[in-house]
């Protein structure tokens, strides 16, 4: 029990490297964890941005990867990045978590 | 080659009728197949035949009934909470956040994803794949193509009965959006059903006014502030001032007292720079320049009486339609009149009488448009009657450039706020002219016909790009002008400099001429009642008279003694040459004396030399002669 814990908490530990890693970034304005159901789980910028991204993000996401598997089905969607005149949404769609990120474009 | 048949018949025989008859067919030519002519052809094996196995298309063209669409919003809240879990609570949602977290797959995905993450960001940050790459090679091409323009809307009068659109005026921020203002020009003309509306379109939506503005008297002029981009004044048709607020709906928020208006519609509106931001100036044809304050529409804290005697009577007044006000130059600004004049003003005058400064006159009707040129304040265009004029402060008597007389009034014009060379115009019979006079300078470099009826108003966008026209039946066009006509060219500042200069140079030169000219007639009325003076004029013309018989005399004398001359000179000519025949041998064969000269040729011998010396005996040497015809 106690060293799956451990485990848990190490990695844990090294979740938040990895976020505070890419936060740290040149031009990252903030990050969002976002779970299969659409529920935002971490999240670096406040509670209203973060639910109206969330909402957005998610229905695009869906239709990006059913686009994506429809045209092959073997293919399988990695990353989407929205590029627009002000800043740049980055999107990493995992299996069950989706981290997304926006950065401000150079 | 004429190819011609003849045939005979005889004279009775003329006139009489056709009699035709049937007869069976008869070969004329009967041609065999020669196979001799076979051998000049060469059999050709394999030929290509070019066969088109495409599908036939055809192309239609369909257009859909219009779907009304609006567009409203929807308040979002929070969902996709398990059911358990209460989004309001801060607690729940934590304890929630914190399951999820705890959970393995969630820490390796993250891991994974993270890194994915990292990639793209760094690889943002090293290089941007999205700049510009070819910023320099673009301006070179907008030079080369043909001055155009596309309508990019069309905004028409939802009412049944339709109002001109006669005046435009761009939102001050970013030229979203467009107020208009309709109403009808034509003298008594309006029906009761006419509607007073007023409209604020939104570019995006062409099919509904984004705000309706009811005034209680229709609008000639509208106008946004451009401090603030909620605020709207506009001139009413009965006279009155009344000013909008978009946030508060359609309802003027305050009108001004009829007493104290204008008497006639109120054709010029225009925001002043000051400190509060509420002032205006208005003008109309009854003859008066009112200045107002927002905040008090009650009575105008200013007015001005067009009469250019300067007595401030106002029957003498001249009506006004058009208004020129620059915010660089805040003391002065410009009235357009009914009666062609265009009078300047100086606001800061102490006195009625001093505050005209000045007037241009030069269009014969009234004048509906008047802009200083943007890049040039001392210039500025007046447009009126059928042509445009540009005129320079310096000249008073006329305008410095003018283009020529057209075949419809021209209802309106602009400068371009980015060319200082160019400038638009309207006309009654529908078109936009776009004139760049370092083109060309007789016709405009761009004619566009926008609609079949009148176009009353004119408005650019202040980038340059946009234009919009209002017509007669209260369509407002957007178009869009070619790049070439709204960028800056190279060197254009410097040629227009150097055009305004000379033109308005030549124009003081043929100032002060007349001016002389004046004066000299002037001296010559006055002359004229003294007898001395009357007595040098007679003796002019005969002094004159004299002179002149003098220099003909003398022309003729030198003419005939030129001609005398040339016959001295061909004579000699003539005589040098028997002259030297009879010098030259004694033995010469006499010419016989009745050959008559020709009249047409003149025997120029060409002397060859005897064959045989002189010592020799005598006997006839013939001389060979050549002759040249003449």
């Amino acid at each position: 029990m106690l060293p799956n814990l451990f485990v848990v908490c190490f990695l844990q530990a090294e979740v938040e490297e990895t976020l505070k890693r890419i936060q740290s970034q040149k031009g990252v304005q903030g990050i969002i964890v976002v779970n299969s159901e659409g529920i935002p789980i971490k999240s670096t910028v406040d509670n209203s941005t973060t639910v109206q991204y969330a909402g957005l993000m998610h229905s695009f996401i869906m239709k990006a990867r059913s686009t994506v598997r429809d045209i092959d089905p073997q293919n399988d969607l990695t990353f989407l990045r929205i590029r627009s005149k002000k800043n740049e949404i980055m999107i990493a769609p995992g299996k069950s978590p989706s981290a997304s990120g926006f950065q401000a474009s150079c | 080659m004429e190819i011609v048949y003849v045939y005979v018949k005889k004279r009775s025989e003329f006139g009489r009728q056709c009699n035709f008859s049937d007869r069976q067919a008869e070969t004329n030519v009967d041609i065999q197949p020669d196979p001799s002519q076979a051998k000049n052809f060469i059999e050709r094996d394999p030929i290509d035949a070019a066969i088109q196995c495409a599908s036939d298309m055809s192309e239609h063209e369909v257009n859909t009934e219009r779907f009304e669409m609006e567009n409203e919003g929807v308040n979002h809240l929070e969902g996709g909470w398990p059911k358990d879990v209460n989004p309001l609570e801060m607690e729940q949602t934590i304890r929630f956040r914190k399951k999820v977290e705890k959970d393995e797959n969630y820490v390796n995905t993250i891991i994974q994803l993270g890194s994915l993450m990292e990639h793209c960001i760094k690889q943002n940050n090293a290089i941007n794949i999205y700049e510009e790459y070819f910023d320099d090679e673009e301006t070179a091409d907008v030079a080369d193509e043909p001055p155009s323009a596309k309508t990019i809307n069309v905004f028409r009068d939802p009412n049944l009965i339709k109002r001109t659109a006669t005046h435009l005026s761009w939102h001050p921020d970013g030229s979203k959006k467009l107020a208009v203002a309709y109403s009808s020009l034509e003298f008594q003309r309006s029906s009761k059903d006419m509607s007073y509306e007023s409209y604020i379109w939104d570019l995006e939506n062409p099919n509904k006014p984004d705000l309706v503005l009811r005034p209680s008297s229709p609008l000639m002029s509208l106008e946004y502030n451009p401090k603030d981009s909620h605020i709207l004044v506009g001139g009413c048709y009965n006279g009155q001032i009344a000013y909008w607020d978009t946030r508060k709906g359609g309802q003027p928020v305050e009108l001004s007292t009829v007493e104290f208006s204008h008497r006639d519609p109120v054709y010029g509106m225009i925001w002043l720079q000051s400190k509060t931001g509420t002032d205006c100036f208005s003008a109309s044809t009854d003859g008066q320049v009112l200045w107002w304050d927002i905040r008090k529409l009650t009575e105008p804290t200013e007015t001005l009486v067009m009469d250019i005697s300067r007595k401030g009577v106002l029957e003498n007044a001249l009506g006004a339609i058009a208004l020129e006000f620059e915010p660089t130059m805040p003391t002065k600004f410009m009235v357009g009149t009914e009666q062609g004049v265009v009078i300047t003003c100086n606001r800061k005058a102490k006195t009625p009488a001093e505050k005209i400064v000045g007037t241009y006159s030069g269009h014969h009707g009234p004048i509906y448009a008047l802009a200083r040129n943007p890049f040039f304040p001392k210039n500025f265009l007046t447009v009126g009657d059928w042509t445009a004029r540009i005129w320079s402060e310096d000249c008073k008597e006329s305008s410095i450039m003018w283009t020529k007389y057209h075949m419809a009034y021209l209802t309106d014009g602009c400068w371009s706020t980015i060319r200082p060379a160019v400038f638009f115009t309207t006309k009654m019979d529908g078109t936009l002219d776009v004139w760049d006079f370092l083109f060309k300078q007789n016709n405009p470099s761009l004619s566009v016909k926008v609609c079949d009826e009148p176009l009353f108003s004119l408005r650019l966008q202040d980038n340059g790009r946009f234009i919009g026209c209002g017509s007669k039946l209260g369509t407002v066009t957007l178009l869009e002008v070619s790049s070439g006509l709204c960028t800056l060219q190279r060197n254009e500042k410097n040629l227009a400099t150097a055009m305004f200069e000379r033109e308005t140079k030549r124009e003081k030169i043929l100032e002060a001429r007349h001016r002389e000219m004046r004066l000299k007639e002037r001296t010559k009325a006055e002359g004229k009642e003294e007898d001395v003076k009357v007595e040098t004029e007679e003796e002019k013309p005969e002094e004159l008279l004299a002179r002149v018989q003098k220099e003909f005399f003398e022309i003729i004398e030198a003419e005939i003694r030129r001609k005398e001359r040339a016959a001295k000179l061909s004579k000699a000519q003539e005589k040098e040459v028997t002259d030297e025949n009879e010098d030259e041998d004694p033995y010469k064969v006499r010419i016989h004396p009745r050959v008559p000269p020709f009249p047409y040729c003149r025997l120029i011998p060409r002397f060859y030399p005897p064959t045989q010396t002189p010592e020799e005996p005598p006997h006839c040497t013939l001389w060979r002669f050549s002759v040249s015809l003449l």
